[in-house]
């Protein structure tokens, strides 16, 4: 290539003594500016950490919304996001928290842990906000927990998780396993399930909830047939559905997360599988997802916590208040539903504890309530999660979930399955 | 000006850009930015390390290497199993572990508890793998297109291949939570900034070693080589071997930025390493300029401070941003913004002969 041969020019070796005291002279320019920087350095930079900065004089408080509007993630998060700004209109309409009107900060996590990190720091020592609501994806929490932590700031997570863990400055307002997994393992021995096939994406959610089935299912007498993981972003599931086939189990443990469930559902039927066969007990697959698997999927079941056909009069508000936004034909979910709860239990914590302030809202935030979608739903102050209803749904002709099993009441949390006696931390 | 001054002044120019960059970066930008910020630019500085590597490979060598997430991961989850290892104390087992499988311990994991060989494994990981792998590619004259595939895939490769072994590298979640840097606590801000200096220190030196390079007998053949294989090969000398020496230094410096890329950001996942972070490595360096000698480097923490502040001006259209940004570059200036100078000096030297 001619224009760059021309580029080239400005490069000609030029080997004399001067050009070597130049590089000498560079050198020592270098070293001493690193010198001047790190003394610069020690002199008070003390309050650059620590979430001190809140601005609670006037009359609105700052709260950062978290999501991934770009990437993977986004349609997930997209939808959780939309429930939020629900919430925060109608908290807004109604005199805000404490007589303050919520002042959103909005960022994009575009499904990238290191930039939900980054995010999450600037919202929290940039922005000053009082609370950050966000996060879908394990990865994207694991990513901002020590964030949070270093910064004594406050994060709420909408979405059910793989459990194991309690942070200080997190709220988990979706499902751990005690309040999902378990009670679906619960439901199949209630079916008479003899044999369980698992199927998951290959990523921390699926691994661990597979390890308290394995566990569970051991104690329950139910034999696990098969084991197969997928990568996230991957969607070719012949093989494994092959091993399913052969296997003929009562059900499979479906743990599969995304996009991956479409080709994991068209495999299923293509090679012969059906609800009547081997049905399948999902716990990512939910109204929004439902119509979007390629394949109707009637007669299959999901474990979560909300249904959109719940009945209760705080559900029919939020199903009239969402449709009236967004338009009759968005589907509410669990997550979207766990996210709207999370801003009115913050509410109700800041309301309880007089103050924005991290150390005493932690103080308030134990036995505080609110009347949900799904029920009422109550703060456990020492582990930051909420007691929950446990459903088992299943899917409808016209994508909705009948309600076929339900807990006695809600549950409550116990994320690290310390009353479990059959549960062992350490084995595989 | 005489001629002579004109050509002393082309000459030293690229050392007084790194001096200007030097003041910029270590005085300047700690004085004026919040911790916060000057964080989020070391972490730019540490994919300038890596692009500086992708100006050599690249602009000056011919290969377009879309896989240089590879090496940027080699160091950066290297370092980051030191860093594991430290937050979890002697002879502790770092937490995913015990969370994800039984709480054994990958026998590969031991050696990263000591410091030094975590900084050996760095600079030779990388070295090694870059290695075997240029040479079986460069002397088997694979080039174009043919490399660029196969770069490329192996960062796919490379990224599935972490996601899939969660018991050994935390897969999908990667490695995060670290608590310290070779002994110093990284929650304290002083030694934030120690950390970014550090990594600041680190591009300043690449670049020399870069200067250096393209000043010497090597830098003419690298550039002849990629100008005219052939001829160079006429002459009596091995392309491959030429090719192989700036593919390997390249991927040092991508381990490099990893490395520091580790401690700055607080994580690092396969999202950083797989083929779309190594595409938007190669996208730095093409809008800087990539045969420039700052065009990569500048292109890189431009792209970087970029992407951080459309979106947060524009957190859901962003991306379309940054793509129109990449297509009105390629479009208008194909050499990368660093061209701009040049062409402007030569459109006035057009307008006063005519």
């Amino acid at each position: 290539m001619l224009t760059e041969k021309q580029s080239t020019e400005r490069f000609r070796p030029v080997l004399n003594s001067r050009a070597r005291r130049a590089t000498g002279t560079a050198t020592a320019l270098a070293a001493a500016l690193i010198l001047s920087s790190c003394g610069g350095s020690t002199a008070g930079e003390d309050g650059a950490s620590g979430s001190g900065c809140v601005d609670t004089s006037g009359d609105s408080i700052k709260l950062g919304f978290l999501q991934s509007t770009s990437g993977v993630m986004s349609i997930s998060e997209q939808t959780v996001r939309d429930s939020l700004s629900l919430a925060m209109e109608e908290i807004n309409a109604d005199g805000g928290i404490m007589g303050k009107q919520i002042e959103p900060v909005v960022e994009d996590g575009a499904s990238d842990p290191a930039i939900f990190a980054e995010k999450i720091e600037k919202l929290l020592t940039a922005d000053c906000v009082a609370a950050v609501f966000g996060g879908w994806t394990s990865a994207s929490r694991k990513a901002m927990l020590p964030v949070v932590e270093a910064n004594n700031g406050l994060l709420f997570y909408p979405v059910q998780y793989e459990g194991l863990e309690a942070s200080e400055n997190i709220y988990y307002t979706g499902a751990t396993t005690n309040q999902q997994i378990i009670p679906a393992m619960e439901f199949l021995a209630a079916e008479g399930a003899k044999t369980l096939f698992l199927a998951g994406s290959d990523y921390v959610f699926p691994r661990t909830a597979n390890k308290i089935i394995k566990q569970y299912a051991a104690e329950l007498g139910i034999e696990i047939v098969g084991e197969e993981y997928v990568p996230l972003d991957d969607d070719n599931w012949t093989t494994q559905v092959a091993k399913i086939v052969a296997a003929k189990p009562d059900f499979v443990f479906n743990t599969i997360n995304g996009s991956s469930n479409v080709g994991f559902i068209k495999a299923y039927y293509e090679q012969g599988l059906g609800p009547d066969t081997s049905p399948i007990i999902s716990v990512s697959i939910a109204e929004e997802e439902a119509p979007a698997m390629g394949h109707p999927v009637t007669g299959q079941y999901a474990a979560w916590n909300y249904f959109e056909s719940v009945d209760s009069a705080a559900n029919s508000d939020f199903i009239a208040a969402f449709k009236d936004k967004y338009g009759a034909g968005r589907p509410t979910s669990d997550p979207m539903e766990a996210a709207y709860t999370s801003l009115y239990l913050y509410k109700n914590i800041v309301e309880k504890a007089g103050s924005f302030d991290v150390d005493e809202v932690n103080g308030a935030s134990d036995g505080v309530s609110y009347d949900a979608p799904e029920g009422t739903v109550v703060i456990d102050g020492d582990n930051h999660h909420i007691s929950k209803t446990a459903l088992i749904g299943q899917i409808n002709a016209d994508n909705q979930f009948d309600v076929v099993f339900s807990s006695d009441g809600p549950i409550e949390p116990d994320p690290f399955l310390e009353g479990y006696d059959w549960w062992d931390p350490a084995a595989e | 000006m005489s001629p002579k001054t004109l050509s002393l002044l082309r000459t030293f120019a690229p050392l007084l850009g790194i001096a200007a960059l030097a003041v910029v970066m270590l005085v300047v930008a700690p004085a004026v930015l919040s911790p916060f910020r000057l964080n989020s630019l070391g972490k730019y500085t540490c994919w300038a390390i890596a692009a500086v590597g992708i100006g050599l490979a690249w602009g000056r060598g011919g290969m377009l290497v879309l896989g240089q997430g590879v090496f940027f991961g080699l160091g950066g989850y290297s370092m980051a199993m030191h860093l594991k290892l430290e937050a979890a104390g002697p002879d502790g087992v770092p937490d995913f572990m015990l969370l994800y499988g039984d709480g054994t311990m990958p026998a590969f994991w031991e050696p990263f508890r000591s410091g030094p060989f975590t900084i050996f494994a760095i600079l030779a990981l990388p070295a090694i793998a870059a290695t075997v792998l240029g040479w079986a590619i460069f002397k088997r004259r694979v080039k174009g297109a043919y490399f660029a595939i196969l770069t490329q895939a192996m960062a796919v490769v490379f990224a599935t291949l972490l996601v899939a072994t969660i018991q050994e590298t935390g897969g999908f979640n990667g490695l995060n939570q670290f608590t310290q840097f070779f002994g110093y606590n990284l929650y304290d801000p002083v030694n934030k900034q120690m950390v970014y200096s550090i990594t600041v220190v680190l591009l300043i030196v690449c670049l020399l070693i870069v200067w250096q390079l393209y000043r010497s007998r090597f830098g003419e053949l690298l550039v002849a080589t990629r100008d005219a294989e052939e001829r160079v090969r006429f002459l009596g000398h091995d392309p491959a071997n030429i090719k192989l020496v700036a593919f390997v230094v390249a991927a040092m410096m991508a381990s490099v930025g990893g490395a520091m890329f580790a401690p700055i950001a607080g994580i690092i996942s396969p999202s950083d390493v797989d083929a779309t972070a190594s595409i938007f490595l190669i996208a730095g360096v093409a809008l800087g300029g990539r045969a420039l000698f700052l065009g990569p480097a500048l292109g890189a923490l431009t792209v970087g401070y970029g992407r951080t502040s459309l979106s947060e001006a524009f957190p859901n259209q962003w991306t379309y941003f940054l793509g129109a940004m990449f297509i009105v570059v390629i479009l208008l200036l194909p050499r990368g913004v660093g061209d701009l100078p040049r062409l402007v000096r030569s459109a006035l030297d057009r307008r006063t002969s005519a």
